[in-house]
């Protein structure tokens, strides 16, 4: 199995604060990765750091085998909260086809890194691949309507349908679910568990026992990589993570 | 109103104003659009201002301020992109003190001017029937540039101003659109300083396209109702200062103003009723 991100010891730090510390980490191609951690533990920096959108202090990142600013096209990427201000006017169709932007004319991969920088239209290929997307995450009704009208769930699905019109290999959400209610939560797990079949995943999420029964692993973050493991989550895990007693609210469904 | 229109087809100076305030009012629609949507009326306003430090040069050294005005306008834009983007946290205080240091400059400059002391009132308030015939091609070329680079890269404009973050990981250079935005609002400034002065350009560069956005939810038709939007407004203003010999650039920007107020509160209402019949469907 090949690996697409290559973490080797890494260390992160806002000013002062060191963030992250000393992280080796390792992603085989397809598998689904769940990190989890504690609020303010450094888990959405490690996101960015893969993204490129922060640059480390020291250590290396290789995301499909580059740098990760020259990845970042064949990312996909799913905010935790959206960096747009809800009242923009632009349709939900207008939003993901953004999502095309730095493929070339026939959608491929293949555009250099001064690929964007030629006036473009969108093609027909662009349109069928946004028309697919938001058949895929069932948002295909509300193609047309402002996003400023939309529910946290369906903004969500939107988000999900932007990141997947790039056809990423790699697809990176931030708490997909954390602003919507749990049987959507589901809804949104079974859709990534689908997507799973091929593209590799890695989800940040709070909710360990909720993500353990998607994820193939988890790491858990906490500034430093405290544990990596593929067997079930448990109780010994959680206290180890969070310290202290932390009690599993079992997700049934 | 009615002697504005016949001395109209008698004047040429006023054929000259009336085509001034249509080419001004395409730069004022869809590059104010981009100001509205993207929240950088502040940036916008500092941008303007500041170009008086450029026609205050231009003034002292003997050129026509206007050929002061772009190079100062575009030195401005891309000074205060530059802050935006490196210092982002200090960015209102280093553009309040560019706005301030431009026109201090642009003054000295003025007062310094050898012979003839130039009307520093008409480059703040404009002078909409000063405009010599000439300054029309310059206007009309400047139009021209900016609709092609809107053509041309409305994409990549429409990412870049709608959410940066998600704009840099699909591999657009953000910083240079971010830049090449700021010089097109630039070449807007000058274009709308020959209607209404460089004071009152923010008011001429926004409220069209806020209006608009009380009843369109598209860039594209944003820029085209806040285009038809700036050329009713700005001849409007000019008819109705005609007749009492006001100054055209302020009656323009009052107008400007009491059409936002109104709209304001017509889209507001209008929201109210919606809000009030989708609760109704609700009981029903």
């Amino acid at each position: 199995m090949s690996r697409v991100i290559d973490i080797r010891s890494l260390n992160f730090a806002y000013g002062s604060v060191p963030t992250l510390s000393g992280i080796d980490l390792t992603v085989a191609e397809g598998e689904f990765l769940g990190i989890v951690g504690p609020n303010a533990g450094g888990k959405s920096t490690l996101l960015k750091l893969i993204l490129g959108l922060l640059q480390p202090q020291s250590g290396t990142i290789r995301v499909l085998g580059r740098l990760p600013h020259a990845a970042s096209r064949r990312l996909g990427y799913v905010p935790q909260y959206p960096s747009f201000p809800r009242d923009f006017p632009i349709t939900v169709e207008q939003v993901v086809q953004l999502g095309r932007l730095g493929l070339d004319r026939n959608g491929g991969q293949g555009g250099g890194r001064w690929h964007t920088l030629w006036p473009g239209r969108m093609s027909g290929v662009d349109r069928e691949a946004v028309h697919r997307a938001l058949a895929e995450v069932e948002a295909g009704d509300i193609a047309k309507r402002q996003i400023g009208s939309l529910s946290g769930g369906q903004l969500q699905r939107v988000l999900l349908a932007r990141a997947l019109v790039g056809e990423p290999r790699i697809l990176i959400l931030d708490e997909p679910t954390a602003n919507i209610d749990q049987r959507l939560e589901g809804e949104i797990f079974d859709l990534l568990e689908a997507l799973n079949a091929r593209m590799t995943i890695l989800v940040v999420s709070h909710d360990v026992a909720f993500i353990s029964r998607y994820v193939s692993r988890v790491a858990c973050i906490n500034r430093t990589l405290v544990c990596h493991r593929t067997e079930a989550v448990d109780g010994a895990l959680i206290q180890e993570l969070y310290g202290g007693d932390v009690r599993i609210i079992a997700h049934a469904h | 109103m009615d002697g504005f229109f016949t001395s109209l087809s008698q004047h040429a100076f006023l054929q000259t104003a009336v085509a001034t305030a249509l080419l001004a009012s395409i730069g004022c629609g869809v590059m104010g659009t981009y100001v509205v949507v993207k929240r950088i009326a502040f940036l916008a306003g500092g941008i303007a201002h500041s170009v008086l430090g450029g026609m205050g040069a231009a003034v002292y050294f003997g050129f026509d301020p206007l050929h002061g005005a772009l190079p100062a306008a575009v030195a401005a834009a891309l000074l205060i992109g530059w802050v935006r983007l490196r210092w982002r946290a200090q960015e209102d205080t280093l553009i309040s003190a560019l706005w301030a240091i431009g026109m201090a400059v642009g003054v000295l400059f003025i007062a310094k001017a050898p012979g003839y002391q130039a009307d520093l009132m008409s480059y703040l308030f404009g002078n909409i029937l000063l405009v010599p015939r000439e300054s029309l091609w310059l206007m009309v070329a400047l139009d021209a540039l900016l609709l092609t680079m809107v053509a041309a890269y409305h994409r990549q404009f429409l990412a870049v101003v709608f959410d940066e973050e998600f704009a840099r990981l699909r591999g657009v250079p953000v910083g240079f659109f971010y830049l090449l935005l700021l010089v097109l609002v630039a070449v807007t400034v000058v274009l709308l300083i020959q209607v209404v002065g460089l004071i009152l350009v923010l008011a001429l560069l926004t409220l069209p396209a806020a209006v608009a956005g009380h009843y369109v939810h598209s860039v594209g038709r944003m820029m085209l109702i806040a285009t038809l939007l700036g050329a009713v407004l700005s001849i409007a203003g000019l008819a109705l200062s005609y007749g009492p010999d006001l100054p055209a650039g302020p009656t323009i920007i009052l107008l400007a103003g009491g059409a936002y107020v109104v709209s304001a509160m017509i889209a507001q209402a209008l929201d109210r009723r919606r809000a009030r019949l989708a609760a109704a469907r609700g009981v029903r």
